[in-house]
């Protein structure tokens, strides 16, 4: 619901980190339990970016299941539609949840150093 | 190679044709480029979380929030569960007792607020229309401003009511020490599971309009087994706040916060 709000902040990011170089791709890790469609946040990307310095740069999503751990006999398993922090194996409840909240910009792509002033034409 | 091309303006596109969070090989990105304008092309580590600026402006409101002694509650709910009334009940329960403070976060409109006046707190109102992310939630920079309306050293709790939205408020940390939801047993059993991120997120849950359960089929013990799926040990009230049962002991819950 809010991809539009978030693409402005990886734009932000994202810009930092390029530092004025050009940007030709964005690598994007969003764990299962965010609430982050990805087609929604792709789309909203390329409005977000239209205009911009970074309008060249492709946003690339990679979705990272959720997984938990047992504390009692330290099995993991990977959550699917179902979220319950119960134990598959053992039954004991309060599995913590070790992947699955990430949501970050991994890495970018750049032409550099600088401006593409240089070695263009 | 098709997703990489160029064109005569100088510009490359990377078309993600990706549906699934596949990762391509990173060589690929270096095909067709032959103009001699890739000499500096790489690859950076970025690995800044998403979230960071709101994060360090929620630990900037929380650090104010300390500075003064004031506890601060972010309450979230799906619209129309009762969180406004819940305020208000709790708002008489507390007058005299603490000095309590609200942000209210409404779409446009100051009808919860106007609910709120003349109950002895200060009252702080935050239409979304604005800000980080618009209408579906409240973040730490709106906050940070409604913050502005509130005088905090004269203030012990401050009462945040997030936007009615079962999905975005979860997400943000706006600077609270405890978030709590307000859930209408009318909303049923399953919410916890489809809801997940949000009754995880959460230190206590109100279960509210128990006054209905007479008039629904809604099963309490299903929905506190579901619950425990999601939020092992999660706090629980149970409260009509519309009558009033149950509130006494949320509101002693929020004041010794």
């Amino acid at each position: 619901m809010h991809e539009v709000a978030l693409s402005r902040q990886i734009a932000r990011i994202v810009e930092r980190a390029a530092a004025g170089r050009r940007v030709t791709r964005v690598e994007v890790e969003v764990g299962q339990l965010r609430q982050v469609v990805p087609e929604a946040l792709r789309y909203a990307w390329t409005f977000v970016v239209a205009g911009t310095p970074l309008a060249s740069a492709g946003l690339v999503v990679t979705a990272v299941p959720a997984t938990v751990r047992c504390a009692a006999c330290g099995a993991e398993a990977t959550l699917d539609a179902e979220v319950r922090f119960d134990c598959g194996a053992c039954g004991a409840p309060g599995a913590t949840l070790v992947r699955g909240e990430e949501f970050r910009v991994c890495t970018i792509d750049v032409d550099g150093p600088g401006t593409p002033a240089s070695g263009e034409g | 190679m098709g997703r990489f091309h160029r064109h005569d303006d100088g510009t490359v596109h990377a078309h993600d044709h990706d549906e699934g969070g596949h990762h391509h090989d990173p060589d690929e990105h270096d095909h067709g480029d032959h103009s001699g304008y890739g000499t500096g092309r790489q690859r950076l580590e970025v690995l800044e979380d998403i979230f960071a600026e709101n994060d360090r402006l929620a630990a900037a409101n929380r650090a104010a929030f300390d500075a003064h002694g004031v506890r601060a509650v972010n309450l979230m709910s799906s619209p129309g569960a009762g969180k406004t009334m819940l305020l208000q009940r709790t708002l008489a329960a507390l007058r005299g007792r603490l000095r309590v403070g609200v942000v209210e976060g409404d779409i446009e409109t100051p009808l919860d607020a106007e609910r709120l006046r003349g109950l002895g707190a200060q009252i702080a109102l935050l239409n979304t229309g604005q800000g980080f992310g618009g209408e579906c939630h409240l973040d730490a920079p709106m906050v940070a401003r409604a913050l502005r309306d509130l005088d905090l050293a004269a203030l012990d709790l401050v009462l945040i009511e997030n936007v009615g939205n079962l999905v975005c408020p979860a997400e943000f940390d706006v600077g609270e020490h405890r978030k709590a939801m307000v859930y209408a047993i009318t909303e049923g059993e399953d919410k916890p599971l489809k809801y997940p991120v949000m009754f995880r997120a959460v230190d206590a849950v109100v279960v509210n309009k128990l006054d209905l359960a007479p008039y629904l089929d809604f099963d309490l013990a299903l929905f506190r087994r579901n619950l425990e799926q999601v939020n092992p040990g999660v706090l629980v009230f149970e409260t009509s706040a519309r009558t009033g049962a149950g509130v006494a002991a949320w509101v002693d819950w929020v004041a010794g916060l």
